[in-house]
């Protein structure tokens, strides 16, 4: 027993070590975010000789940071959105026709999984350059196409957990498959629908290769604004460390209130993206 | 019956459109001009296998294919072994596990673009700092040449991926049978040998979809290459995903940047299937 509590306590005291290792980056960008040039380069590790907010309130313009957080919602917001109506009307259309077809159609949209982005990116730039699609609404558009794949995938899973006879009760009561889905299913899919959000909406939050070929520069969302701040202070660390912790602290503040959802939104979406054996 | 297939249409429209026009025209489109001497916008004339030919006669191409391979093959190893080290270490019921979980899996709500410049601060001023500090040779001028920019990009991707490995192997962890743990314990099997003999070979498939993850993550990644040597010294850092990027969008190299692509593509889906493939033989069943 003794030994029991022994290594429990070893195991925490090593829990703590790594946690400060994993933490170190965000410690080291935070407190040198708050320092002069000078004190930078003579003081990198330990705290600020003088604390000065100065670097926030420059790279807080710089970033244009109320314009690009709003474009960053706008873009996420209504992505993720039309990622959930549509997908999960596919997912349930596909889940429930059991003909050829459908299970040609659910292949083409997982086998579109295995395409990586850079194999399409050329082309998908001159074609929407040509219909002069190149813009935030092109952006979703395509956010769309990219992400139905993974998220009719999940839905599809969903749905072999939802009884039948729910379909054939509400069709009976005189639903039509539009209402029969809206009133019926989709709120039964909530838990999936919040797996699909979580995951769409850390890639599509996050971005930055997408946005940067599409998006013009009043429309830059948080990555490709920082990538145009960061390369106009190269070596100007005070500043480039406040931007960049600007940027995250809204993240980090959404993590803590949710965390539980987002661990289990990642983790429910990573486990099913290939199913177990049986 | 009519009615039926109507509805169907109708929930299937909007994200087959989607697909089609970002993800099917596109590839299409792209496999076909990787055969001409497209500019972008036009094709003058077919050029039959000339760009493929072209590709694997340009060493640089060449290197950012071994390099990512490199990459991909170091990043397996050390994020499977951080992440299960993680999710063990955060399963045994410690107080303080959730908090554990929710710091170590932080760095994946962070885009990979962000955490690069984080990084490069780190690795060329802080390392630098504290080389100095302790008399360590080794952390002075990283990121500064091909071997610490290698090694760099694997230090960024592990402390950053580990933690989502990490959550894929917990949702195994949790479900390994208890009485199975205590049958062992009561044969007289040693914490080792119960790690080894039960635990490991249930957790199997989760190796399986994390080498998937890991794999496919380390042959796509831009961002943090971007981000932390932006392909640097001298290209000598720079993965295939970049080196499309840049044949395409600084050299305007269309046709030839889109035959890489195609090779690409093959490249990525031969390596998942092939992993899936062989890791599901080797799984055991509950």
């Amino acid at each position: 027993m003794k030994a029991k509590k022994r290594n429990r306590i070893l195991l925490l005291i090593l829990g703590l070590i790594l946690m400060l290792l994993w933490l170190s980056p965000f410690y080291l960008m935070f407190v040198n975010a708050f320092k002069t040039k000078n004190d930078i380069f003579t003081n990198i590790l330990g705290f600020p000789t003088e604390w000065t907010f100065d670097n926030f309130i420059q790279a807080f313009i710089d970033l244009d940071f109320a314009n690009s957080l709003f474009n960053s919602i706008l873009i996420s917001l209504l992505s993720v959105g039309i990622i959930i109506i549509f997908s999960s009307m596919a997912g349930y259309a596909l889940a429930r026709n059991t003909s050829k077809l459908s299970a040609f159609l659910f292949m083409i949209f997982v086998a579109a999984m295995l395409i990586p982005f850079q194999s399409v990116m050329i082309p998908l730039v001159s074609i929407f350059g040509q219909v002069e699609m190149l813009n935030r609404w092109g952006l979703i558009f395509m956010y769309l196409g990219f992400g139905s794949s993974l998220s009719i995938f999940l839905y599809h899973g969903a749905m072999t957990g939802i009884s039948k006879s729910l379909d054939e009760a509400a069709t009976i009561d005189g639903a039509n498959k539009w209402q029969l889905f809206w009133k019926i299913i989709f709120p039964m899919l909530k838990p999936i629908s919040v797996t699909v959000m979580i995951l769409n909406l850390i890639w599509i939050w996050n971005d930055y290769l997408l946005p940067s070929l599409v998006l013009s520069a009043n429309e830059a969302t948080i990555p490709l604004k920082m990538f145009f701040f960061f390369g106009q202070y190269t070596k100007q660390w005070h500043l480039a460390l406040a931007g960049l912790t600007i940027a995250i602290i809204p993240v980090i503040i959404i993590y803590f209130i949710a965390q539980k959802h987002i661990i289990k939104g990642v983790s429910d979406g990573a486990v099913k993206v290939i199913p177990r054996n049986k | 019956m009519k009615n039926r297939s109507l509805s169907f249409w109708l929930f299937m429209t909007p994200t087959l459109v989607a697909l089609g026009l970002v993800v099917f025209v596109p590839f299409i489109y792209g496999f076909v001009y990787s055969f001409t001497d497209w500019n972008g916008l036009q094709a003058n004339s077919f050029l039959g296998f000339e760009n493929y030919i072209r590709l694997f006669q340009e060493e640089h191409f060449l290197n950012a294919i071994w390099f990512t391979i490199k990459f991909a093959v170091v990043s397996i190893v050390l994020v499977n072994v951080i992440g299960l080290g993680l999710a063990l270490l955060v399963t045994q019921k410690l107080k303080t596990s959730n908090l554990f979980r929710t710091v170590f899996f932080m760095p994946n709500l962070i885009g990979g673009l962000i955490l690069g410049f984080i990084w490069q601060f780190i690795f060329v001023s802080a390392f630098n700092s504290a080389g100095q500090l302790l008399g360590l040779e080794f952390l002075q001028g990283w990121l500064s040449d091909a071997t610490t920019g290698f090694w760099g990009l694997v230090i960024l991707n592990a402390w950053q991926y580990g933690g989502y490995i990490m959550i894929i192997y917990i949702a195994y962890l949790e479900a390994v049978p208890q009485e199975l743990m205590e049958a062992s314990e009561i044969d007289g099997a040693n914490p080792f040998q119960r790690f080894w003999k039960v635990t490991f070979p249930l957790v199997a498939p989760a190796f399986t979809i994390s080498m998937f993850l890991t794999l496919s993550n380390a042959f796509k990644m831009y961002d943090q290459n971007l981000a932390l040597t932006g392909g640097g010294p001298f290209k000598s850092t720079e993965m295939i995903a970049m080196d499309i990027y840049n044949t395409a969008f600084s050299d305007y190299d269309m046709a030839f940047a889109q035959a890489k692509a195609v090779i690409f593509f093959i490249l990525v889906a031969a390596v998942a299937l092939t992993q899936v493939y062989y890791n599901k033989k080797r799984e055991v069943d509950l």
